[in-house]
């Protein structure tokens, strides 16, 4: 990195970039795809030409990882099998056509026996509930998520039954800004694979709908060095949907040694070191209030503790998207295939704290 | 690229031993805990004939490399195969030059030659990679074949070696900074370039080699504004970046008239991207509004600038959307600032390390302006999740939002956030309250109260910040606070923090005169525990000592003597002393009294309150966004943002010559994302006045047309950029004459438009159908009337010039790019200049008919101006209805009208001189028009399917008047309805040489079909034949004349691309229809 640093956030994301690069080569070889020290041990030939191509100086080159797979092709196992029998390489001698086309972040030549385009519309609610239950401050922030796998140049497009709903959009640079601003539709020639197509803000300034509360009675008494725990989770406009995946954690405080707790279902667990509390509750069941109680035992002679935890939410919510957002329809120009088309909802907790 | 430092202990490392910390490594161990015994194998290896093996020896050394072991040795045995054919074993070569070449530089030459080969290689790929690391690898000596590797790859066909080209320069310049003037000179060359590819990579080589060289930029601004929304990501930034300082040269502050900004809605200027795309018109249009004592206009670059970087606030980069926020902060009039602060909470999401950066230069921008955040103010809201740093800063930030309206709220946030675990956030949140207290007067009690009531908090962290806080506001105004003095005084029993006590102890000695009681007992109690306080608190029992000597040295003077006395065998030489300079002072003496009698002024001066401020307060005098913002101190390499000229330099040093300026446009026209700089001057020839489409005519009066301006026009400037840029750059004494025309040109709008309404039935469709669409559509089409009226009125050579210029230009860019010339256009021509033209032209006025370009069917088109024709004007149109007496001649509406003082009398055709075939109907003789009155007659012309030009007098009692009248092709066919299949049968016969295919790319505004269909038809005389798939438009006509067919199609992709077809037996109707409506869909 010699050159490009005066720009700070740009170095933040060129390293985001680095490393989503190397860790989408390295995931082909590990079945997890995880990127971690052996493996990177293992792959240090390709991790270098890797950035050999991303960078030149300092300076980033190729960040694309769609070219970067054409300039170097992700070792797996096969082809390592076959690259030793035939002797050919990983390195593809071609510019890839896409560094040079006015779609960059498509690669040529793609070619698919089964085509189909799968989007999610993925929102996380954020938001600060206060000790009475009242909401603080409450957003929606969503993304939409694409696999496409569609053959040959592909132009898609994507409209909305309420793009009105969308307050503040960041798009993948596939998407045409000018037929955005003036129709409010998306229109554009895919990545190849995943990618992320937008993502969204939906502006506090109209109402969230909360899907769950909590009820919470949490106490210290200065004189014993038990407290008193107690928390319901219940569901609220969730539109008949089940939420599922919860998971409630809390950062207990200090002085609080141990807690005995019994849940009415799910399973929870205490870290006397960290003080940490979490709670997995799964799905809830609408008739019977999934709730966890009991004491906590204080450290004793010590005074209690001024403040309350936080208590942090997470849920899952399928079907559904908050916010109201609904996909109209998806067209495919260009191509004359039939390509196979889902379109995913799913709501899912961001940031959702509730404060004791 | 050299991640691994070679470690002194491996140095020549053949023969040490394995490393211990790898050797568990299961894939590695087996290779490299003995492998140094192998390196004559590694070195066999890459002797042998076999790539597999050579390929297998690089991974290896390349894995060593990565190790930190030094593989210097094997440096002979790896050069010889950079010759390979196996591109993999090449490229694992090319790092392991890259790491070893400098030092071991006589093997390195060795190399050199291969490179040079590589340069020429067929593959731009291997040419790239020969000099990326031809240039990385730094060897002195090779400086000159470097440069010389540079410049030629500066113009290398390929882009791709270009932009490499571009990353070498700053490599190279690194290495022997006695290049630079060479260097420059590629630098320039490679700006001028077109692509996006190279744009991003030579501006960050020209930030590093001569960021000074400002001059460079100019004739290459206004591309690099419009290339910007295709340049990769990491190439924006740096443009934007450097394009933020060339602003800061070029322009006048957008500031200065911040008031009258004010004035115009907001809305105005970024509601909505339709206003976006006339951005300048609706500036100008404040202009006019505004009485002329404003003298700022922004420079159109300037606006140009903001509205082509505005769409990346949109981008999913942290860094682009970072450098456009930056940008706008740094260049944008006030009002429009506002548009970054939603970009920027949206970044807020991301991951903690763009939050912290984000976070960092919020806290700045909020501290300036205020009101751009203000609506965010939830978003900063902290979570308990939240990691210490990112609470901090997003603290920062709430407390410089905090206003008189939104106090309350923030106040009751920050009272959870004292009761956090997080006790640096709890003691800064203190220190934020104290801040909003000073800021806002009304709720200092409260905020006061709030802190007392923490003095009794449990934790001494908190209690002792809200004392130091305490003490600050109590330090504004003491004369109420008597109470919570008293109350401080009791907490000295308590608490331990030594900072709190200190500000205690000096708050009691500040204002003793309101506690008289309490202070002798509060020194008291800390002269018997003295000697176990820390430094800091000890000072200042010396100091409150000495201070309750001075006021009240009865009770105390025993009490001080005894802290002095202690003082001075203190172990710290700083209490010592300060005892000492203190008992000289206080105590009077023999000798000194001289100070002791100041004393009380010495020790009770009244002092200033300190004032709570950010500490982002002056951090922006740093570039928002750069590194020396982000640690406040300046960074190596950062480029101190210049301050805005007094004085705006020469604009137009950003002018380029006409012929590259079409020929980038031409090739932004096939650009799908590019739009708004042109859309004004696509605006200027829209679908209501298609271009001429015969070549040969148009550049015959081309000559003659530029002839004339060069002689009339004073300032001929150039290009086919939009008028309101002209209009801008015109100096500031035309301003108030240009701003009345502007009045001028928009009473002429009306008129135009109630005339169009009256007579032609196509303008009248053109508005009924205007209000129907979009918005944008809509808007575009205000403006593409406004300059079309504006042209019609004004005198015939400052028209017809511009016309014939405009068309030729759009043309041009299709068919004859060589000839174009520069020429005025109209707006920039003011009202008198006007005048001056209309005597002009009246000495010649006999060429005038013959200049008239006609150039559309659907508008109204001169034949005569009133000035040439002494008083009587005459307009004409294509009314496109059948013409009674005779099926083959097209209708032309003639309008006259008398503005002259006396009544035109026996207006008739006379004798007409006209080509084989082309026959004319005469209109009956008009007898008399009274002055002021007007008149319309018809008349029908046979073509005879070719666009020459019908010429003929126009005859008076007195005078007589040479004028013609050439028709658009579009006006030579009538419209035939017919069924889809009927379509098709014919158009299967118009095959071959009678059909005509165009590739065309319809812009976002004319993707509707009602637009295609409107622009088509405005164009051409056709029918539309309906059609069952929705992207195809199909219409027909038929030749007035021969009653040939004509049959076009339209086949248009949402993506925008589109096929025009033209199915005729005229082939030369064709063409041009062809090129006609191409034309008018493109703009």
């Amino acid at each position: 990195m010699v050159l490009f640093p005066l720009y700070s956030a740009s170095i933040k994301e060129l390293l985001k970039k680095i490393k989503t690069g190397i860790a989408h080569f390295l995931s082909h070889l590990d079945y997890f795809g995880v990127c971690s020290e052996p493996v990177i041990k293992d792959n240090v030939v390709v991790v270098y030409e890797v950035l050999e191509e991303m960078l030149d100086n300092g300076f980033p080159l190729a960040t694309e990882s769609n070219i970067l797979k054409e300039l170097i092709k992700p070792p797996t196992i096969l082809r390592t099998v076959v690259n030793t029998i035939t002797g050919s390489t990983n390195v593809g001698d071609q510019l890839p056509t896409g560094q040079l086309s006015v779609v960059p972040w498509r690669r040529t030549g793609v070619k698919y026996t089964n085509n189909e385009a799968y989007f999610d519309v993925i929102e996380e609610i954020d938001a600060i509930i206060d000790k009475s239950g009242s909401t603080i401050t409450a957003e929606i922030q969503g993304v939409i998520d694409a696999c496409v796998k569609l053959t040959g140049m592909p132009d898609l497009t994507l409209s909305f039954m309420n793009p009105r709903l969308l307050d503040d959009v960041s798009f993948h640079p596939c998407v045409r800004f000018k037929r955005w601003e003036s129709e409010r539709i998306l229109s554009f020639i895919p990545p190849d694979g995943n990618f992320r197509l937008l993502s969204y803000h939906v502006s506090a300034q109209n109402l969230v709908a909360i899907p769950v509360y909590v009820k919470h009675s949490i106490s210290f008494r200065d004189s014993s060095s038990l407290g008193r725990f107690e928390i319901t989770v219940g569901p609220k406009q969730t539109m008949g949907k089940t939420i599922e995946g919860v998971m409630v954690t809390s950062q207990m405080p200090k002085g609080v040694l141990n807690m005995s707790l019994a849940p009415s279902q799910g399973t929870h667990t205490f870290d006397p070191v960290t003080k940490m509390l979490s709670w997995d509750v799964g799905k809830i069941n609408p008739q019977k209030l999934p709730s966890l109680k009991g004491t906590m035992s204080l450290q004793a002679g010590a005074s209690k503790p001024d403040e309350n935890p936080t208590i942090n939410l997470q849920f899952k919510i399928q079907q559904l998207a908050i916010s109201g957002l609904k996909v109209n329809r998806l067209d495919m120009y260009g191509e004359k295939y039939k390509p196979f088309k889902g379109i995913k909802y799913m709501t899912k907790a961001g940031k959702f704290q509730v404060r004791t | 690229m050299s991640a691994a430092p070679a470690y002194g202990e491996d140095k020549g490392g053949s023969a040490g031993p394995g490393e211990p910390e790898y050797g568990h490594d299961p894939a590695s161990g087996g290779i490299f805990s003995s492998d140094y015994k192998r390196h004559d194998d590694l070195k066999e290896m890459l002797d042998t004939n076999k790539d597999s093996l050579k390929l297998e020896a690089m991974k290896r050394i390349v894995a060593m490399i990565a190790r930190g072991k030094n593989a210097s040795d094997l440096f002979p045995a790896v050069v010889k195969n950079v010759a390979c054919k196996n591109i993999e074993v090449k490229k694992l070569v090319y790092v392991y030059l890259v790491r070893y070449a400098e030092e071991q530089q006589d093997l390195a030459l060795l190399s050199i030659s291969t490179f040079q080969r590589g340069l020429k290689d067929p593959n731009q790929l291997i040419r790239a990679s020969a000099l990326r690391v031809l240039s990385s690898i730094r060897v002195p000596i090779i400086v000159p074949i470097m440069m010389l590797a540079i410049k030629e790859a500066a113009s290398d066909m390929s882009p791709y070696v270009r932009k490499t080209a571009a990353h070498a320069i700053p490599k190279l310049y690194s290495l022997d900074s006695d290049q630079k003037d060479q260097l420059i000179e590629v630098i320039e060359k490679l700006l001028a370039d077109k692509t996006t590819l190279v744009a991003g990579s030579v501006v960050m080589a020209f930030e590093e080699v001569c960021p000074e060289r400002i001059d460079l930029i100019h004739k290459n601004y206004r591309k690099l504004c419009n290339l910007l929304i295709d340049v990769e990501e990491w190439g924006q930034v740096v443009i934007i970046s450097m394009l933020t300082r060339y602003a800061r040269t070029q322009f006048l502050s957008p500031t200065q008239n911040e008031s009258l900004l004010e004035e115009n809605p907001e809305k105005a200027f970024y509601g909505s991207e339709e206003d976006e795309a006339k951005g300048p018109g609706s500036e100008e249009a404040a202009t006019t509004t505004v009485p002329a004592r404003k003298p700022y206009v922004m420079d159109p670059d300037h606006r140009l600038l903001l509205r082509n970087t505005k769409p990346l606030l949109q981008s999913r980069s942290a860094a682009v959307v970072m450098a456009v926020a930056q940008l706008y902060f740094h260049l944008a009039p006030k009002a429009e600032v506002g548009v970054i602060a939603k970009a920027l909470v949206r970044l807020l999401r991301s991951h903690s390390e763009v939050q912290y950066v984000v976070l960092q230069n919020v806290a700045t921008m909020s501290i300036k302006r205020r009101g751009m955040f203000e609506p965010y103010l939830k978003s900063f809201y902290i979570r308990s999740t939240d990691p210490t740093q990112i609470k901090i800063l997003k603290l920062e930030v709430l407390t410089n939002l905090a206003n008189e309206t939104n106090i309350p709220t923030v106040l009751r946030e920050f009272q959870t956030y004292i009761r956090s675990m997080d006790k640096d956030f709890v003691a800064a949140t203190i220190q934020a309250i104290g801040r909003c207290a000073t800021n806002i007067g009304r709720v200092r009690d409260t905020c006061l109260n709030g802190l007392v009531q923490l003095l009794s908090n449990r934790d001494e962290l908190v209690v002792a910040e809200s004392v130091v806080v305490i003490k600050k506001l109590l330090q504004m105004q003491p004369a109420q606070h008597g109470e919570i003095i008293k109350h401080l005084a009791k907490l000295t029993d308590n608490i331990q923090v030594p900072m709190a006590r200190a500000s205690i102890l000096w708050l009691i000695g500040e204002y003793c005169e309101h506690v008289p009681k309490i202070a002798p007992d509060v020194l008291r109690k800390m002269a018997k525990s003295f000697t176990a306080e820390e430094d800091i608190v000890k000072l200042q029992v010396i100091n409150l000592a000495a201070k309750l000597y001075l006021t009240n040295s009865k009770q105390t003077k025993l009490l001080t003597q005894y802290v002095l006395s202690l003082a001075k065998y203190d172990q710290n030489y700083d209490i010592r002393d300060r005892a000492r300079f203190t008992r000289q002072l206080i105590v009077p003496s023999e000798q000194g009294g001289a100070l002791s009698r100041h004393a009380k002024k010495l020790f009770l001066a009244p002092k200033p309150a300190p004032v709570l401020e950010s500490s982002f307060k002056d951090r922006d005098h740093f570039q928002l966004g750069s590194l020396s913002h982000l640690l406040n101190a300046k960074a190596t390499g950062y480029q101190e943002l210049p301050d805005w000229p007094e004085e705006a330099p020469d604009p137009s040093v950003r002018n380029v010559e006409v012929p590259e300026w079409t020929k980038c446009s031409n090739r932004e026209k096939r650009k799908e994302k590019e739009k708004p700089f042109y859309s004004d001057s696509e605006g200027e020839s829209g679908p209501t006045e298609s271009a001429d489409s015969d070549p040969e005519s148009e550049s015959a009066s081309d000559s003659k047309s530029s002839g004339e301006s060069g002689s009339g026009e004073s300032s001929s400037e150039s290009d086919s950029e939009d008028q309101e840029e002209e209009k801008g750059r015109s100096s500031e004494s035309e301003q108030s004459e240009e701003e009345g025309g502007k009045r001028k040109t928009k009473k002429r709008k009306k008129v135009a438009e109630g005339q169009g309404d009256g007579s032609s039935s196509d303008e009248g469709s053109d508005s009924s159908s205007s209000s129907s669409e979009s918005e944008r559509t809509s808007e575009t089409e205000e403006e593409q009337v406004e300059p079309a009226s504006w042209r019609k009125k004004t005198p015939p050579s400052g028209k017809s010039a511009p016309v014939a210029k405009e068309i030729s230009l759009l043309d041009l860019e299709d068919f004859t790019p060589a000839s174009v010339q520069p020429v005025s256009p109209p707006t920039i021509v003011s009202t008198s200049l006007a005048t001056d033209l209309e005597g002009l032209t009246l000495t010649d006025s006999p060429l005038v008919p013959s200049l008239l370009s006609p150039a559309s069917g659907a508008g109204r088109q001169e034949l005569l101006h009133r000035v040439a024709g002494e008083g009587l004007a005459v307009d004409y149109t294509f009314s496109r209805q059948p013409f009674s007496g005779d099926p083959h001649m097209v209708s032309v509406h003639i309008h006259f009208s008398n503005s002259s003082e006396t009544p035109i009398k026996g207006l008739h055709v006379g004798t007409p001189k006209l080509p084989a075939g082309i026959s004319i109907q005469e209109f009956p003789e008009i007898e008399s028009l009274a002055p002021g009155e007007s008149a319309t007659a018809v008349m029908g012309i046979n073509f005879c399917d070719s666009t020459q030009a019908a010429n003929f007098q126009l005859c008076t009692q007195t005078r007589q008047f040479y004028v013609s009248i050439q028709p658009p092709v579009g006006e030579l066919m009538a419209p035939v309805f017919m069924s889809e299949n009927e379509f098709k049968k014919e158009q299967g016969k118009l095959t071959g040489m009678s059909e005509i295919t165009e590739k065309l790319t319809l812009p976002d505004s004319c993707r509707s079909d009602h637009v295609v269909v409107q622009k088509v038809t405005t164009v051409a005389n056709l029918g539309r034949v309906p059609c069952g798939t929705s992207d195809e438009y199909r219409f027909a006509g038929r030749t007035l004349t021969s009653g040939s067919l004509v049959l076009l199609t339209l086949d248009a992709r949402p993506s925008g691309a589109a096929q025009l077809t033209v199915n005729s037996e005229k082939m030369v109707i064709g063409t041009m229809l062809v090129k006609d409506v191409v034309q008018a869909l493109t703009q």
